[in-house]
This record gives structure tokens, C-alpha cells and sequence, in this order.
């Protein structure tokens, strides 16, 4: 596989505070890479390493297999968690500021802008001073000038924190229709649902160090809790009496074309093929599918050590899931 | 590509292209231009005649009551409630009694108005008493006034510099001074004027948190010394456009209306009053026109010895550098803070070299090449307005090489220095950071 950017073995330090410790992450060509952690564990900074804003303590980055370097900045666009723009300045100037500084050519740019401004009805805006547009509107022009000079790596962090559900989708359509056209995505984020749907790869950094990656399916197979939901019909059985001993019953319902619907775990020493084949005779099956951890489980799963449905103390449940 | 330009353009632009700008750099010169006029208009207008009746119960001294450009006596030989009472009838502006008393009490002395008076009226009456009583009480104790004009007796001595080359060369102090302490001044107030903008720049570009998005396109030591000489263009464009434009007005108001500001002096007033003079007191009119008139000839000839071009020079270096050294200071303030009411305890240590420079400039002025003098010139944080205050008294050149020297090393040393605080601040949200805080920025390595 084709990598955009590698980073090997990357650590910073801050006085006496650990940012980053020995970590090590591959974003596939044409990928969007999600890049996840609870507060402070150091996803900024590495962010801002891959960005050249700061020089990390050790470690080497590669993008694309070459050797990180000031020639790549061109190719990065960057939209930081902590964003603005200059407020008296008026947004088509501001635009093409940007994109010089981007080393984008004054005509190119200008072609570009209008073409993004059209887009997003940005145009009777251009000659306006920042301050009197909207939040929503500050947002687009914001990703516009990120993505404006056609960087082959995306680096949006938190992208969506701030946007209202509208923009959310407008944007979530433009990533992946840039994604699409080639270009790899890291998307540091909190909101796992959003991990769950974009990202293809992740990344989970936890105190300074990284604690997984890889394929997101992958490990949500990885992290198989072993419930599988049976819809089945044709049997006046109970449930448990079905199953025993190959696994154990969680709950039972009906759906709405009148079959049973069973959520049951399976015992350790037998597998999902164990299962249908005690099923098979006794029961018409109509589904059985395994039901994968979500990653918000995985990731709370990851950092504590326990699955959020096992954490016994209430309040510290609650605690992570705001934090998260 | 080199960025720095791209980012000089925008700070330039963006200032010099504001509504407060051009009405600032446009005003300004206006303001002080109308600071000069007006008072003269204003004075020309209030030119009515001020009508002073004399009730002169001596009968000595009306004929010494000139008029004046505006002010006119009357003499009346009435009663001085009768005068008052034509003074209420609207003939006279002001009654002046000199009763019987006034040479032995010049405390009886009375002048009636109806309306606050007018000063100057009575300044010039004062004044003609004044002359007259002094002649009278000198001839009652037998001195004759010209005796004692001639011992009046006036001390400027020349001073003279022996040039190791063998020439000789008169110093001017006093004009050295002038020109010495408004160049320390102006270096002062550009240094804080333009010195708070890199600050507020700075600042802007934090709390509006778009900092973040352009350090990912250019280093932040570009971004912070594009900002700092942008800045520095747009205060030598308003200063340029200043100087331009009060020399227009000036001189234009001045070719438009001669008489305006022709420079009369006030001796002149009573030679051209309608008055005939005395031969001796024409003769003493005129050495005072002399006298002024040497006076000028000292300030042309103080100037004329003056090195000029060492002059300028320096002042372009030591305006420039100095406030190289200070704006990239200031900007390590403004990145390290979130709001301006933060600023202030970084921005004591920043002003504290400077006001302290322009206290001790004018100990400097009395002894422009003492140590003290020469030590404040040398260290770069007082060397930008000291050595302005020291150039016009004339300065070894090796001093000013060697000041010169160490503003550029302090200059480069402010810069590395602020680079490295800039670096880390804007990037840091929330708390005051302490100055141990700001040392740890320091040390971080890239």
C-alpha cells in the first residue's frame, strides 16, 4: 500500500509534560484516517508536527516516501481546531491572502475562489468584511480556504465542532467527495459516529502514546464481543432452550413480520458455524448477523479497559461519555 | 517562494487602506496646522478697538498713553463716577483712574469695566505706568535713566571647540539642544506608537485565532517580522505624508497671507504707533532689533555648524533600529497574552528602558559627552533616543560605530529572543503565562 504520510517513532516533550511518546502511524493513500483520543492525549501535537509547526523531539515523517520537508507544506491543508480569520478584512482579500501564503498563484487563486464561492453561494459575500458574516458562513469560507489549493493530504481537526447540522452534512458530503478525487484525509475527532461513517483507518492515541490502529472494520472485528442477532421462525421452543448450550440468550423479541428476533452470546468454546448448525434443524432462519462493537464502545474499551455497558460506577460512565 | 513579502503587503495594505488611517495621517497635519493658525485668526478677528477712558486726576501722564494697534485713550478731564457713567452708556469699554494718590500708592490705581477686562489692555497700561513711575522715581533720586540704561549690560559668551585637525568651531548649545531633544522625542513616540501596534497586531491574530492556519503555510519568525515591517512601512508612509503635508500648509497658508505671520516684534509695536520717539529711544529700539536680529543669526549659524548629513543618517538608523529593537519585543508580548489588560506587566520592563532614557536625556543635554552620556548611548536600549540627544553636540565617530554595532547585535539578539516566546505563545490559549513560563518557551528546542 501506497502511504501519504508516515510517521515513525515521533515523541515531543513539553518541559516535563509527555505529548508524544514513540508513536507510529501510516495514512494510506486516498484514505480518510481518523485520528481519535480523549483531551490532551496529544493528537494536536502531532498534528501540528505533520504540519511543520513544531519539530517533534525524535522520530523521522515521510509523505508520500520522501522525507517530510518546507516543499510539502504546499501540499498539506490544514483547518486547526482553534480557527478564525482576520475579522476587518474582507473575505474574497482574506481568501486569496491565504492562498498565496499557499503559494497558489493570485489568478489561479482567484479562479478557484470563485468557482468554491459559487458553490457554497458565497459570491455576494466576497467583498464583505469577515464580521459581518455568519458563523455558518465564517465555517465555509474557512474550509474553503483549506482545501482551495488542492492538497494531496486533508488535516481537519475537530472539523465538525461549532458547525450546525446543515453545514455538518455539507461538509461530510465535500470530504468525501474530495476523498473521492484522490485526496487522503486525517480527521482528528471525539464524535465517534462520524469516525464510524468517514474514516477507513484509525489511529487511537491515549496518554502520549499510541494504543491501536489499523483498518477500521478490522478491528471492530477485532473487538468481537461474540452477541449475534438471530431472526428466526417455525419453532415454539423458548429461546434458551434453542440455543443451549452453544450460547446464551440476552434478549427476545418479535419483529414486525412476526419472527423472533434473539440477541444471544455465544459461549467461548463454540463459534457463530457451531450455532447455526444447532439451529438449522429445529428453526427456519431468516437472518444472523454478528453485531460489531461501535467504535465509541472500542474506543471507551481502549482507554479504560472496560466496555461502557460493564463500567459499574454510574457516574463514572457518564463522566467518560462527556468527555468523549 | 519567500513569503515575508506576501505578508508585508497585507499588514501595509490592511493599515494603510483604513478609514482611521487616512483620516489620522491626513488630519494630523491639519490639526497642527490649525494649531498655529487659529490663535493668529482668532486674535485678528478680536482686532476691535478696545476703548480706554483716562480720568487722570495728575494731569502727568495721559500723554504718555499711546494708542496702541488696539487699544485708544481717551483723555477726560471729568469726574470719575461721570466717566464710569458714560462707560455704562456703551461710549468707552474701560475706565482707568489714575487718582492723586497713584505715585505715592500705586495700590489707588483703579481701572472699571463692565465686562471681564481685557488683559492686554491692562498689561500695556500696567506697563506704561510701570515706565513712567520708574523714570519719575529715578529723576527724584538724581539718576539719570540713560546712566542707568547704559550699565544694563548683556553676558552670552562665545564658546569655541579646538578641533584636533586645527580648527576651530563655535558650539550653539542651546540649538544643539532643541534639535537633540526633538529627535529623542520623536524616536520616543514612534517607538510606542508603532511599537503597540505590532502588540495589538499580534494579539489580533491570537484571539481571532487565525494564527493557527497561517503558521501552517509560513514560519512563525516570518509571520512576526512581516507584520513588525509592514508595520514600520506604514509608520514612515504617515511620518512622510506628515512632514509633506504640514510643509504644504505651512507654506501655503504662509504665501496666501504674509502679513498673517510676518514676525513682528513687540518693541515694534510702539515704533509703529503713531508716536514720535526721542532720539535716544529710537537708539535703543533699534539695538533691539539688533539684538533679535543676532539672535536669529546665532540660531541660522548654530544650525548651519551642525554635521547634517551624520545628523539625518543617524536618525534614519537610530529610528529604524530602535524600533526594530522594541516592535519585536512588543510582539513577544502580544503573543503571549489573550486580552490587552494583560499586557501591562510585560509591558512595564519594555517602557521602563525608554521613559527612563528620555529622563535622562536631559541630564545628557548639560554634558553631552560625560559618562553618563556615553554609556546611555552605547546600550541599546537607550542608544536610539540618547545618541540623538548626544549627535548634535558632535559625537566621535567611533562612538557611533560602536553604538551602531551594538543596536544591531541588540536588535538581532530582541528579535531571536521574541521569535522564540512568539513561537510558543500564539499557539498557547487560556492562562497568563508567568515569566517563568516564558523563560521555558525560551529553551524549547524548535
Amino acid at each position: 500500500m501506497n502511504y501519504i504520510l508516515q510517521a515513525e517513532n515521533v515523541s515531543k516533550k513539553y518541559d516535563k509534560h509527555q505529548a508524544l511518546t514513540n508513536v507510529s502511524v501510516s495514512v494510506p493513500e486516498g484514505s480518510i484516517f481518523g485520528l481519535l483520543g480523549p483531551n490532551g492525549a496529544g493528537k494536536t501535537t502531532l498534528i501540528r508536527i505533520i504540519n511543520q509547526i513544531i519539530a517533534p523531539d525524535q522520530g523521522s515523517l515521510f509523505f508520500n516516501g520522501e522525507k517530510l520537508n518546507k516543499s510539502h507544506i504546499s501540499l498539506i491543508g490544514y483547518l486547526p481546531e482553534e480557527r478564525g480569520l482576520y475579522k476587518k478584512m474582507k473575505v474574497g482579500e482574506q481568501a486569496l491572502y491565504l492562498a498565496k501564503l499557499k503559494d497558489v498563484k493570485t489568478q489561479e487563486a482567484k479562479k478557484a475562489l470563485k468557482n468554491w464561492f459559487e458553490k457554497f453561494d458565497l459570491l455576494p459575500w466576497w467583498d464583505r468584511k469577515v464580521e459581518e458574516l455568519s458563523k455558518g458562513m465564517q465555517q465555509k469560507v474557512q474550509f474553503i480556504v483549506t482545501v482551495l489549493h488542492k492538497p494531496r493530504l486533508l488535516i481537519f481537526d475537530e472539523p465538525f465542532s461549532g458547525f450546525d447540522p446543515i453545514n455538518v452534512n455539507l461538509l461530510r458530503d465535500e470530504i468525501i467527495n474530495l476523498k473521492n478525487q484522490g485526496t487522503s484525509v486525517i480527521f482528528s475527532t471525539h464524535n465517534m459516529s462520524s469516525v464510524e461513517e468517514l474514516c477507513d483507518h484509525i489511529a487511537l492515541i491515549n496518554k502520549s502514546e499510541k494504543i491501536l490502529d489499523g483498518d477500521l472494520e478490522q478491528i471492530r472485528k477485532d473487538h468481537s464481543t461474540l452477541i449475534y442477532s438471530i431472526t428466526l421462525s417455525g419453532s415454539n421452543l423458548s429461546g434458551r432452550q434453542l440455543i443451549d448450550p452453544v450460547a446464551n440468550l440476552l434478549n427476545e423479541d418479535t419483529n414486525k413480520e412476526g419472527h423472533r428476533v434473539m440477541r444471544v452470546r455465544i459461549n467461548k468454546e463454540y463459534s457463530a458455524n457451531d450455532l447455526i448448525k444447532h439451529l438449522l434443524p429445529k428453526v427456519q432462519l431468516h437472518g444472523f448477523h454478528e453485531e460489531l462493537p461501535g467504535m465509541n464502545d472500542i474506543f471507551i474499551k481502549t482507554v479504560t479497559g472496560k466496555y461502557p455497558q460493564d463500567l459499574t460506577n454510574a457516574a463514572l460512565k457518564k463522566h467518560l461519555q462527556e468527555e468523549i | 517562494m519567500n513569503k515575508i513579502p506576501v505578508i508585508i503587503q497585507r499588514e501595509y495594505l490592511s493599515r494603510v487602506k483604513k478609514k482611521s488611517f487616512i483620516v489620522m495621517t491626513i488630519l494630523g497635519p491639519l490639526l497642527l496646522a490649525a494649531l498655529m493658525i487659529v490663535p493668529v485668526f482668532i486674535a485678528r478677528m478680536s482686532d476691535s478697538v478696545y476703548d480706554v477712558a483716562v480720568v487722570d486726576d495728575t494731569r502727568l501722564f495721559f500723554p504718555e498713553f499711546v494708542d496702541a494697534n488696539n487699544v485708544r485713550f481717551t483723555d477726560l478731564n471729568v469726574d470719575v463716577d461721570l466717566a464710569i457713567e458714560l462707560m455704562k452708556d456703551g461710549k468707552f469699554d474701560a475706565v482707568l483712574h489714575i487718582p492723586t494718590t497713584a505715585f505715592q500708592a500705586p495700590s489707588t490705581l483703579r481701572i472699571f469695566t463692565e465686562k471681564a477686562v481685557n488683559l492686554n489692555a491692562k498689561l500695556y497700561v500696567e506697563n506704561i505706568l510701570k515706565n513712567e513711575f520708574e523714570t519719575m522715581k529715578l529723576a527724584h533720586a538724581g539718576i539719570d535713566p540713560e546712566v542707568l540704561r547704559a550699565t544694563e549690560t548683556k553676558i552670552s559668551i562665545q564658546a569655541i571647540r579646538l578641533l584636533r585637525d586645527g580648527h576651530e568651531q563655535t558650539d550653539y548649545p542651546e540649538v544643539s539642544m532643541a534639535l537633540g531633544i526633538f529627535s529623542g522625542i520623536l524616536i520616543y513616540f514612534f517607538v510606542f506608537l508603532f511599537g503597540a501596534q505590532v502588540m495589538r497586531g499580534v494579539m489580533e491574530e491570537k484571539t481571532s485565532r487565525i494564527v493557527e492556519i497561517i503558521v501552517s503555510s509560513v514560519k512563525p519568525f516570518q509571520l512576526m517580522m512581516g507584520k513588525i515591517i509592514g508595520i514600520a512601512l506604514v509608520g514612515l508612509t504617515q511620518f512622510g505624508i506628515w512632514v509633506i503635508l504640514t510643509f504644504a500648509l505651512v507654506s501655503g497658508i504662509r504665501t496666501a497671507m504674509p502679513d498673517t505671520f510676518r514676525f513682528v516684534p513687540q518693541d515694534q509695536i510702539y515704533i509703529s504707533s503713531a508716536r514720535s520717539l526721542n532720539p535716544a529711544e529710537l537708539q535703543e529700539h533699534l539695538q533691539q532689533v539688533q539684538q533679535h536680529n543676532t539672535a536669529v543669526g546665532q540660531v541660522m549659524e548654530g544650525l548651519s555648524a551642525i554635521n547634517f548629513e551624520v545628523m539625518i543618517l543617524a536618525f534614519i538608523f537610530y529610528f529604524l533600529a530602535g524600533y526594530l529593537l522594541y516592535a519585536a519585543l512588543f510582539a513577544a508580548v502580544g503573543s503571549a497574552v489573550d486580552n490587552e489588560a494583560d499586557t501591562q506587566q510585560f509591558m512595564l520592563p519594555i517602557t521602563i528602558p525608554m521613559i527612563f532614557a528620555i529622563v535622562m536625556a536631559q541630564m545628557v543635554m548639560h554634558n553631552p559627552s560625560g559618562p553618563v552620556a556615553f554609556w546611555l548611548s552605547m546600550i541599546p536600549f537607550t542608544s536610539p533616543i540618547i545618541m540623538m540627544v548626544r549627535i548634535p553636540f558632535g559625537v566621535p565617530l567611533t562612538d557611533l560605530w560602536i553604538s551602531a554595532a551594538l543596536l544591531i547585535g541588540g536588535f538581532l539578539a530582541t528579535t531571536w529572543l521574541a521569535a522564540r516566546i512568539y513561537r510558543t505563545g500564539i499557539l498557547m490559549y487560556g492562562k497568563k503565562p508567568s515569566y517563568k513560563e516564558l523563560w521555558k518557551w525560551i529553551k524549547y528546542k524548535d
